[in-house]
Parts: structure tokens; C-alpha cells; sequence
């Protein structure tokens, strides 16, 4: 068993609590145990840093510190919010490449007996842990439920991927491994073209219309690659995209119906959970119709799409006049 | 404020890779200090390490001491003699009572130029902060003039 | 000539200003005056400062110095030796001087261009000036080593530069091993449609030559072959070729093609037509094929898959299928290696924002140039990739994998004079609207800028800016079941989605995969892209630091045909030279063990990675074949004894330069400490 540090974050003790419950149901399967940093506190949101930027890092700061000092035997604070993640990791690269901002947070800090030395504990998203840590091979092992024939979107959000210096999800342009990590589940993952575009962030608060659009993108994408389902792992794009939605039909007069979950939501599925347990349910677009499909699938007849793997296998007609695709790139890393 | 100490470092580059990239620093006009005055050998692997004692006994704060990357040595694999040498020279250095961080060895290829220079300026900055060797033995010019002393220094 | 050891040395000094490259940061008149003054006592005897002492006029004033004053040594502070030793050591020499008793000290490559501080820097050139003073009183008169040249040449890679090289060879007479790694010669060159600015057929100008070299006399040819082993050095290198099997006996084939045609599997054909077309697991390449034999492709043959099928062995009427083939090493001496190996496509799928290899109607530019190759999958119809669709809006992106900080900061040099070519073929077959998204324009060279100007009359629209993205994510009407190409135009000063039906990735020029491996086996280095090193980049391009290997094409950087065909042909004229004169002067760097002085304690015998070291048990005595060393001092450096001399390199030089480089300092002096 892998012991993280936890760091929850506000929004999944509130609007993302089934992100919350999701991961804890499945976190058994994965073998975690998720040691929650005792007395942390809000790590500041989207705006903070761009409104008083010392604040905000000592914000930050101090959680890095309790986790520094709670380390029970591990030095790496699991963040599953996307704006948590990276403000987190934010403070410490930048305490670390900067001396003064260094001294001013730890300054701060000493007003309430903390010290922190950048560098002492490694952030790291959820997702970058379920798919280096854990991996492909264990997540597989776990599905009893394939979700065969569940068309999904793979959707990262713009924070964690820019800046990504550590390169941990595949590419800051084209990350992949939120798709790997549904493939194995059996879904069928579609090549979603916006998938590092924005939501709209607070977007929704202070200029609606460009939210809309900017959700519009990402819905109208979805939609026309037939995707069932939307994944996310960030709990300010599952809002935007969800409790949005409806607002965003009025204003551009469409009927899109997207359902949007967490990607620990459809791994809790896969691993056998009810629905109920993972949280599913309190979505403003109703998933039920896209999930029932994974019922149908598990209930009963096709078995898990077979991709043959073998190299210019490709039968074709005679008369067909197509062209052929490039193979997919295999990466060094995947190739090992 | 008073002057900074200055040291003169003795730097030893193989013809192939190192030479080329001190070349390549020059013609790509790349700045380093002025302190380190280069010693061209074929090879890494000619480096005597009597070669180093010589340029620390003759007043040298510091030697560099810089070949091709491994694997990339024109004659093969001599690089590799180089780097078992300056590790038993760096333990010998220590015996003598000189800090091993005297002598440095840096791998640096014929298109590394830039990086070359950098090295240099970091064993620089390195070797002001340890500060003057004073290990010197007479100077030639002083053996010339005081022959006397000529026969206390082992040839 | 030599004066006897008690006698000094008479050493002349000669500082150069080479213009103002050095006399702008060195104090060249002060070192001069400096060195003739304080460097008196060691024997200096003239020391002057002249403008370009590698000039006629600079040169003359040495000689004439060793004749009236006569000189024993001379000293040149100028340039790097690797630019100017040679000349010095000419005057020298003409001057009745052995050119060994010279020196060359760097002044400016490791002082004026490195260093801005003008009176640090002069104090630097006066100490490396006596560095070289001290060193070169203990230089040795040598004789250069000679070594016979063997008259065949090695040439490695088949591509219009290697062919190039190849064909100038053997039409001078001599013998030469063409050595290519896929099944034909062509390289590149052959794969593409049009060659640029002129629009004539690659295949046109390039068959002729593959089939001259294909039956040249003096061209033994060595397809789907690879060099394994190269050993010895310069004159008479021993070159291990592996030949992979082909399993078609090339004796017996007549390349009637019947094999191919009754081949029952297609396979998609990823090297010559880049992924865009089929080909049989028996295969010639493309028909102009030099040679004509195909070449069987066991990992899709369904006779290696399953063991049965052999309609080719079956059908073959002279019976040339030969399922038993195995690999075979042939072993040639030579006496020069040209290295042509050519280049890599940058694999566009590493740009996944550009959608190649996801989205479908994304090519790289080596699959347009299939895809309007008249003998290409299409029969040169520019279509989309479901075969039949005429793209009606094409955007061709520049510099892809290239001028890229992610990838490759370089310019790949071919591209802009290609994608204009691209975006007139599109113009030309299909009347489609054209856009170009470039950084800069680069259309150097003849006839380069007219066709670009010509390109812009035609009414091709060129977009100034790095693209975003390649996206089919519509935002807007007009926007559906196209490419959207996002980005920002930074002459209009906006952000622009412009959709197309295709889009082509001008994808940059890349090392080969196995570019280090290769100059390993060379003997040769790499720049840190990949890109093999010449020994100067402007007065040398084609030679090597390794004698004797010399390098044509775009294994140098990356290049177009008449660059290429350039380099190729000014490489065989240096081998031709070499092998005209028929030997090489060499520098006696060696290394000598006197036996008198050796004590037979073995160190050096496991340190010399040329077997050059040879252990006498009878007398108790280590030797040097001096045939064999390669002169790079290690086992000086390791006789306990000092009984090994490295010529050129001697203890006595390396010592007293160090001396010489330090003799001026002022260092804390112990001894008076101690009083």
C-alpha cells in the first residue's frame, strides 16, 4: 500500500463531493491511502495569485508546511483539484527559484511558527498518480465492469498540463494519459480535439457570454464526436460544463445534452461500484441514458472492442480507393 | 572594496573534442574568464597526473582537466583511463593537503562550446572561493637566479 | 643544423593583430616589445607584430628571419592550430626550418574572442606566448609519417549525394564500394515529384545516374547492406559490410517481377511511399529500382508467418527465391570513406497539436510529394486521404520540427523553397486555394526568390505566423468537416481560424535515428543534434576530424539537391587526389618505448585499444608498432618508468610549457615564508 499526503480542497467538501467520494470508494482498489493534512486551509482558487501574489503564496505555504511537518513517511501531497494542484506546486517551484520570495513567505510563516523549505515535499495531481504510480497494468486488473461501448471524452482542463515542467501527462499541447487511463477501462475514448481548452473559469461570474461560449466549444466538440460522456478531473470545469450547460442552450438556442462526470466516477464504475456510492446522481445533465449503456454492456453481449495491434495487418477492399493513416506514435516509454 | 583574488588555473583539453570546443567557444565569440590558459594533448589519456602536480607546484590555484564524453573518445575508450587517473589523483591531492575540488574533470564534446565556457567560469568561481593555493615551488626564473636552491627541489 | 644542447635556442616571436580580431582586445605591439624583452633570457631572439601573419607578406618575414637571423624556432601567436599550423610550418620548412620546430599559440579563439578585459587578456597572450616559447625549445625536427593510400574508396549511403561521390570515383578510374542500406539506391531524392526552383522530374535527372552507377565498372554495389565494422585508419581502412538477406539469389533473378506480382499480401509500403501506399511483402522498391531485384520482407511474408504460401518460389522461372538465405559479411580494404547517409523526416506525430496521424487529411511533406508523384499511389492526383476528393482550401504549415525550441532549433533549410513548391503543385492540378503559414521566408540561392515571387503571382496566400493548431473542432459556420488552422497572423496583428480541406506539414530534416551509432563506427563526432561535424565549417565542410573520412550531403546539415551533389562531387575530388598522389603525410605522433629504460612491469600492455603494444617475454621488453599507434599518449602517461616518449607530445614539451605558461606569476612564495 502507497501512503500520499492528501489535500482535499474546498470545492470537494462541497460542489465536487462526489469527486470526493468517488475517490475514496475506489481507493481501496488502488491500493492508496490517502493521509488527509490536518488543519490545511484554502489554497486561494484561480484569482488569489493574480490579486495579491505574496498573500496568496503564503497561502499556499502553509499548507506546504503542515504537510512538510505531517509527513508520516512520505513526502508526496496528492492534490485531485486541478487550481489546487497547481497552486501548490506554483508556490513550491517558485519558492524554490526564488530567494526572496523564499524569505518573504517564510517570514509570513513565522508568524504562525511554520517553516518551510521548498523542495521538502513533491505535489503531484491525482491523475499523475493513478497513472505513474498505480498504472495502466494494475487499473486494467481491476475492471469487472468494462465500460465497452461508452463513448468518452477526455477532458484535462488548461491547469495541469501548462506549465507541465515534469512532462507528466504525455504532452502540454496533447496530453494522453487520461486517455489511457479510460481506454482501460474499456471505454471507447474519442479523439477530443479541445480537450487542454479552457471552461470558462470564473468567466461564468464575471462575463457569462464568453463563458457560454467557451463552454460551448467544449460541449459542441464533444457532441460531434459522439462522445456519451465527458470526464473530468477538475472541479471547476465538472461545474462550468454541468450547472452551465443548461444556461449555455438558452443563450445559443442548441439543445446539447453532454453529461459530465469525474474520471474517478467511471473508474469507480468500472471497478464495480454502484453508482450511488460514487456519487452519481447529483448532476445537473442527467447521465442515467449514457450509463445505461455500460448496464447493457455489462449485462450482457459484445465483448471488449479489439484493436488488432499487428503491424500492416490492414485488410482492404480491392476497389477501396483510400489512402492509409500513419501508425500512432508509440513513445520510448510506452514502447518499454 | 579590495581586489579580488584572481587564480590561474592550468587547463588541459584533448586535441579532438575539448581543443575544438575552447575553438568553438571562440568563434562563436562565447565570454569566459580570462583565468584558465589551455594545454593541448592529443588525448585525455596523455593527462600525467605528474602533469597537474607540475602546474599546482609552479603556482596554478586549480587544473581543469577536460576530454571527450564517454564513449565518444577518438581513440576509443582513453577518456575512461583519464577518469580512473583523476580519481586516484584526486586521493593523492588529499594526502598532499590540497583540496581535491583543486581539480576538476569536465567531458566536454567538439559543438560544445558554450558549455565549455561555462564550466570554466563555474571552476573559476569555484577555485576564487577555495582562494589561493601558495603550494608553489621556485619558479624557474628564481632557480636561474639562485641556482643554490636548484638542488633542494627533487628533479 | 640542430645547435648542441648547451647552445640556446635562437626563437623568433610573431604576434599577429589578424586585423582587429585580436589587435582589438590583445595588446599586440606591447606583447611583442614584451616577449623580445622578458623572454630574452630564454633564447627569444626577433619578436614582431604584423598584421595578417598568415599573409604572403607574414609568411615571407619568418623566412626571411631564419635566414638572416638564423632562427631554430619559431613561435606564432595567431589563430587556433587546427586553421593555420600547416601554413606556419610551410614557411618554416621553405626557409630550410624543420616545420616542427614551430608553435602555434591561440591568441585569439582562447583570448580575443573569448574575453572582453583588454589588459587581462594581454597578460594572458604574454603568459600562452611563453608557454609556447618554453615548449618549443624542447621540440623535436620530425619527419612526417608516410602512408600508402589503397586506390578503392568506400561510400557510404546511396542517395544522390553518395551516388554523386561514387560516380566522380570510379569515372576516374578508381575502385568503389557503394554501400546502400535499403533494397535501392535514389535515397530521397527519388521519392519526390518535382525538384525545386526548376520543376523538372526528380525521377528524370536522378534514374540516369542510378543506373550509371548501378553498372559502372568501377561501382561494386552493396544494397539492403550495412557497414558493421570499419578498422585501421587512413590509406588502409578494413571495412566489415554485412549484406542482410534478400532471399532472392541475385545471380539467378532476372527482375522479370513475376514474384511480386503473384505476392498474395499487400502491406502498407511505410519507407518508399511514406506510409501512403502498398506494396507486396516481395518487393522492388519503386520500378526504376537500381538494382532491379526485389527483396522479401519476412516479418509480412505469410511463408516466414506460417510456413507455407512460396508462390513466389513456385512462380519464379529462373528459380531465384531462396528462402535459406542468411546474412553475409564481406570484408574489403579501402583507402578513403565518404560518408552519405543522409537524413531523417521529423516525425510530424510529435506536434500532436497539428493532428498528423489523427486527423486524417494532415500529410507530411513527404507524403504530398508521394501524393503528387505522377508513379505514386494516386498517379499524381492531389486528392484527400479517402482517395477520391479534390481538396478545394489547402494550408501548407512551414517549419515543422524546425526553428522549434521543443524540437529542433535549426532551420531545415529545404522547407520554404518546398512548401512553395507544394503550394504550386496544388495550384497547378487542383485550382485550390492555397495558404502558406510561414516565420520568415528563406528562398536564398539562384533562381530561389523569382520562384518565390512567381508562387505570389499565382495568387498563393502567405500568412505570417507560427501556427497554433490544427484542429477539426468547429466554432463557427464554414467551419464544419474542415481543418481549422488557428493562428496568429502577426502582420494583420490578429488571431486568424482559417478552415481548410488539407493540410501539409512541411516537416523539418532530422539525424539519422542512428547518427551517433554511425559516427561511432566512423571514428567520427556528431554536433549535439546529430548532424556530423566537419573539419571546418567554411574552408573544410566535407572532411572529418578522422583522416580519411569525409562526409557529403545532408549527414552534414541539412541541404537540397545542388548543395548535396555539390558536396558529394568536391568529396570524391579530395579522395581522388589523395589516391592520385597515392600516399598521405601524416603527423609523426607516435609513441616509443626505449628498452634500455623499460623494466618490463606491463603497465602500459593492457592500455592501448589498437593491440599496438607489444610484450617481447624473451627479453623482458615492451614495443610499439608504430603502424598501429595512433599516437593518443596514454601509455606515456602510465610508465612508471618513463621509458615511453611520445613524440610531439614528450614529457619534456608538456612539462616545460606549463612552466612557461606560469613562469611570470607571483605566486605566495613558501620559501620566503619560511625565512
Amino acid at each position: 500500500m502507497s501512503k500520499y499526503l492528501f489535500y482535499p480542497g474546498c470545492s470537494l467538501q462541497r460542489s465536487a463531493r462526489p469527486y470526493l467520494d468517488s475517490l475514496v470508494a475506489i481507493k481501496d482498489d488502488l491500493d492508496i491511502e490517502l493521509l488527509e493534512i490536518d488543519d490545511w486551509n484554502c489554497c486561494g482558487a484561480t484569482e488569489y495569485i493574480s490579486v495579491a501574489r505574496l498573500p496568496a503564496y503564503a497561502l499556499n505555504g502553509r499548507n506546504l508546511a503542515l504537510a512538510a511537518n505531517q509527513s508520516n513517511g512520505t513526502s508526496t501531497v496528492v492534490a485531485p483539484c486541478s487550481a489546487c494542484y497547481l497552486n501548490l506546486a506554483k508556490t513550491d517551484r517558485y519558492m524554490r527559484i526564488d530567494p526572496d520570495l523564499n524569505a518573504s513567505v517564510n517570514d509570513a510563516l513565522a508568524a504562525g511558527g511554520l517553516h518551510y523549505d521548498p523542495g521538502t515535499v513533491t505535489v503531484r495531481h491525482l491523475l499523475d498518480i493513478i497513472y505513474h504510480q498505480i498504472g495502466i497494468e494494475a487499473i486494467k486488473r481491476k475492471v469487472v465492469r468494462p465500460l465497452t461501448g461508452l463513448r468518452v471524452a477526455p477532458y484535462y482542463g488548461c491547469m495541469i498540463v501548462r506549465p507541465d515542467y515534469e512532462n507528466r501527462f504525455g504532452s502540454p499541447e496533447y496530453p494522453d494519459v487520461l486517455d489511457q487511463v479510460l481506454r482501460a477501462l474499456g471505454a471507447t475514448v474519442v479523439d477530443f480535439p479541445v480537450k487542454t481548452h479552457c471552461c470558462g473559469g470564473h468567466m461564468t461570474q464575471i462575463s457569462p457570454p464568453v463563458a457560454y461560449e467557451l463552454i460551448r466549444r467544449l460541449i459542441y466538440a464533444a457532441d460531434s464526436y459522439q462522445a456519451d460522456i465527458l470526464a473530468t478531473l477538475c472541479p471547476m470545469c465538472q461545474l462550468n460544463l454541468d450547472a452551465y450547460q443548461d444556461d449555455m442552450n438558452k443563450h445559443f438556442a442548441t439543445d446539447y445534452s453532454v453529461p459530465i462526470v469525474y474520471f474517478t466516477q467511471l473508474m469507480g464504475l468500472a471497478f464495480g461500484h454502484e453508482p450511488q456510492e460514487l456519487g452519481l446522481g447529483k448532476e445537473m445533465v442527467d447521465p442515467r441514458p449514457a450509463l445505461a449503456k455500460v448496464g447493457v454492456a455489462v449485462e450482457g453481449m459484445v465483448s471488449a472492442e479489439t484493436t488488432s495491434t499487428k503491424r500492416h495487418s490492414q485488410r482492404r477492399r480491392k476497389d477501396d480507393p483510400s489512402l492509409p493513416m500513419p501508425q500512432p506514435l508509440i513513445k520510448e516509454e510506452d514502447a518499454s | 572594496m579590495s581586489e579580488q583574488f584572481e587564480p590561474v588555473i592550468i587547463g588541459f583539453t584533448c586535441n579532438w573534442c575539448s581543443y575544438r570546443a575552447a575553438d568553438m567557444a571562440g568563434t562563436a565569440r562565447i565570454k569566459y574568464p580570462p583565468n584558465v590558459r589551455l594545454v593541448r594533448l592529443m588525448c585525455s589519456g596523455r593527462l600525467d597526473p605528474t602533469f597537474v602536480l607540475k602546474a599546482l607546484s609552479n603556482g596554478a590555484d586549480g587544473v581543469l582537466i577536460t576530454g571527450c564524453h564517454p564513449g565518444e573518445c577518438h581513440y576509443l575508450e582513453q577518456n575512461y583511463k583519464a577518469l580512473r587517473r583523476y580519481h586516484l589523483l584526486r586521493r593523492t591531492l588529499i594526502g598532499f593537503g590540497i583540496e581535491p575540488e583543486r581539480v576538476k574533470l569536465v567531458w566536454a564534446s567538439a559543438a560544445e562550446g558554450v558549455q565549455l565556457a561555462k564550466q570554466i567560469a563555474g571552476f573559476v568561481d569555484e577555485i576564487r572561493a577555495l582562494g589561493p593555493l601558495a603550494w608553489s615551488m621556485p619558479s624557474k626564473q628564481q632557480l636561474v637566479a639562485e641556482p643554490s636552491v636548484m638542488e633542494e627541489v627533487p628533479a | 643544423m640542430n645547435p648542441s644542447q648547451d647552445e640556446k635556442e635562437r626563437i623568433g616571436v610573431y604576434v599577429c593583430h589578424c586585423g582587429s580580431n585580436i589587435a582589438g582586445v590583445v595588446d599586440v605591439e606591447d606583447v611583442a616589445v614584451w616577449a623580445g624583452d622578458k623572454l630574452a633570457d630564454e633564447g627569444v631572439v626577433v619578436s614582431r607584430d604584423y598584421k595578417f601573419m598568415c599573409s604572403s607578406l607574414g609568411q615571407e618575414m619568418i623566412e626571411q628571419d631564419i635566414a638572416e637571423q638564423g632562427l631554430t624556432r619559431v613561435v606564432v601567436a595567431a589563430c587556433s592550430p587546427h586553421l593555420h599550423e600547416k601554413t606556419f610550418r610551410g614557411a618554416c620548412a621553405r626557409a630550410g626550418l624543420n616545420p616542427y620546430l614551430s608553435e602555434l599559440v591561440s591568441i585569439r579563439e582562447q583570448v580575443s574572442w573569448v574575453h572582453t578585459d583588454k589588459q587581462k587578456a594581454t597578460a594572458k597572450a604574454k603568459a600562452m606566448i611563453a608557454g609556447g616559447v618554453e615548449r618549443v625549445i624542447e621540440q623535436e625536427a620530425l619527419e612526417p609519417l608516410k602512408v600508402p593510400i589503397h586506390p578503392a574508396t568506400l561510400v557510404v549511403g546511396g542517395g544522390i549525394a553518395g551516388i554523386q561521390a561514387a560516380l566522380e570515383i570510379a569515372e576516374s578510374g578508381s575502385l568503389v564500394y557503394l554501400v546502400e542500406r535499403e533494397p535501392s539506391i535514389g535515397g530521397h531524392m527519388a521519392q519526390f515529384d518535382k525538384t525545386f526552383p526548376t520543376l523538372d522530374c526528380a525521377a528524370c535527372i536522378l534514374t540516369p545516374k542510378m543506373v550509371d552507377a548501378g553498372s559502372h565498372p568501377n561501382i561494386e554495389l552493396y544494397t539492403w547492406s550495412e557497414v558493421e565494422r570499419v578498422d585501421g585508419s587512413v590509406g588502409n581502412f578494413t571495412v566489415t559490410i554485412k549484406k542482410k538477406p534478400r532471399y532472392v539469389n541475385e545471380e539467378l533473378c532476372t527482375g522479370c517481377g513475376i514474384c511480386v506480382e503473384k505476392c498474395t499480401r499487400n502491406v502498407i509500403d511505410g519507407e518508399f511511399e511514406a506510409g501512403l501506399g502498398y506494396r507486396k511483402a516481395i518487393y522492388t522498391p519503386f520500378p526504376q529500382a537500381v538494382p532491379k531485384y526485389p527483396v522479401l520482407d519476412t516479418e509480412n511474408c505469410t511463408y516466414f508467418e506460417k510456413g507455407k504460401c512460396k508462390a513466389c518460389q513456385l512462380l519464379c522461372p529462373t528459380g531465384a527465391i531462396d528462402f535459406e538465405q542468411t546474412e553475409q559479411y564481406i570484408t574489403v580494404t579501402v583507402g578513403n570513406i565518404i560518408l552519405a547517409t543522409g537524413f531523417d523526416l521529423f516525425d510530424a506525430r510529435r506536434v500532436p497539436q497539428y493532428g498528423y496521424g489523427r486527423l486524417k487529411n494532415v500529410f507530411t511533406s513527404l507524403e504530398f510529394e508521394r501524393l503528387s508523384n505522377a508513379a505514386g499511389p494516386t498517379n499524381g492526383e492531389i486528392v484527400l486521404r479517402d482517395g477520391v476528393t479534390k481538396p478545394e482550401s489547402v494550408g501548407i504549415i512551414h517549419c515543422v520540427g524546425s526553428r522549434d525550441r521543443n524540437y529542433n532549433n535549426y532551420c531545415s533549410v529545404i522547407c520554404c523553397m518546398q512548401s512553395l513548391k507544394f503550394a504550386h503543385l496544388v495550384k497547378e492540378r487542383t485550382g485550390a486555394t492555397v495558404y502558406n503559414f510561414y516565420i520568415d521566408m528563406r528562398t536564398a540561392y539562384k533562381d530561389y526568390d523569382e520562384f518565390y515571387q512567381h508562387v505570389m503571382e499565382e495568387g498563393t496566400i502567405f500568412v505570417r505566423g507560427r501556427v497554433a493548431e490544427v484542429t477539426d473542432a468547429a466554432r463557427r459556420s464554414g467551419e464544419e468537416d474542415k481543418l481549422i488552422i488557428q493562428v496568429e497572423d502577426t502582420l494583420a496583428g490578429r488571431q486568424r481560424r482559417i478552415p481548410v480541406d488539407m493540410v501539409v506539414l512541411s516537416a523539418g530534416l532530422e539525424p539519422r535515428r542512428d547518427a551517433k551509432q554511425v559516427a561511432h563506427t566512423f571514428g567520427i563526432s556528431c554536433s549535439a543534434n546529430g548532424w556530423f561535424i566537419e573539419k571546418h565549417p567554411k574552408l573544410d565542410p566535407i572532411a572529418t576530424m578522422t583522416e580519411g573520412v569525409y562526409i557529403a550531403g545532408c549527414v552534414q546539415g541539412p541541404k537540397d539537391i545542388p548543395s548535396s551533389v555539390a558536396q558529394g562531387a568536391a568529396a570524391a575530388a579530395r579522395v581522388i587526389s589523395r589516391i592520385n598522389k597515392g600516399e598521405i603525410e601524416l603527423e609523426p605522433i607516435r609513441a616509443t618505448v626505449d628498452a634500455h629504460k623499460c623494466s618490463g612491469c606491463r603497465i602500459c600492455n593492457d592500455l592501448c585499444p589498437f593491440n599496438a603494444i607489444v610484450w617481447h617475454e624473451d627479453e623482458m621488453v615492451t614495443e610499439i608498432n608504430h603502424a598501429l599507434c595512433q599516437g593518443c599518449g596514454t601509455c606515456v602517461a602510465a610508465c612508471p618508468a618513463g621509458a615511453i616518449s611520445g613524440t610531439g607530445f614528450s614529457n619534456e614539451q608538456v612539462m616545460s610549457q606549463i612552466e612557461g605558461l606560469l613562469m611570470f606569476e607571483q605566486p605566495v612564495d613558501l620559501l620566503a615564508m619560511a625565512v
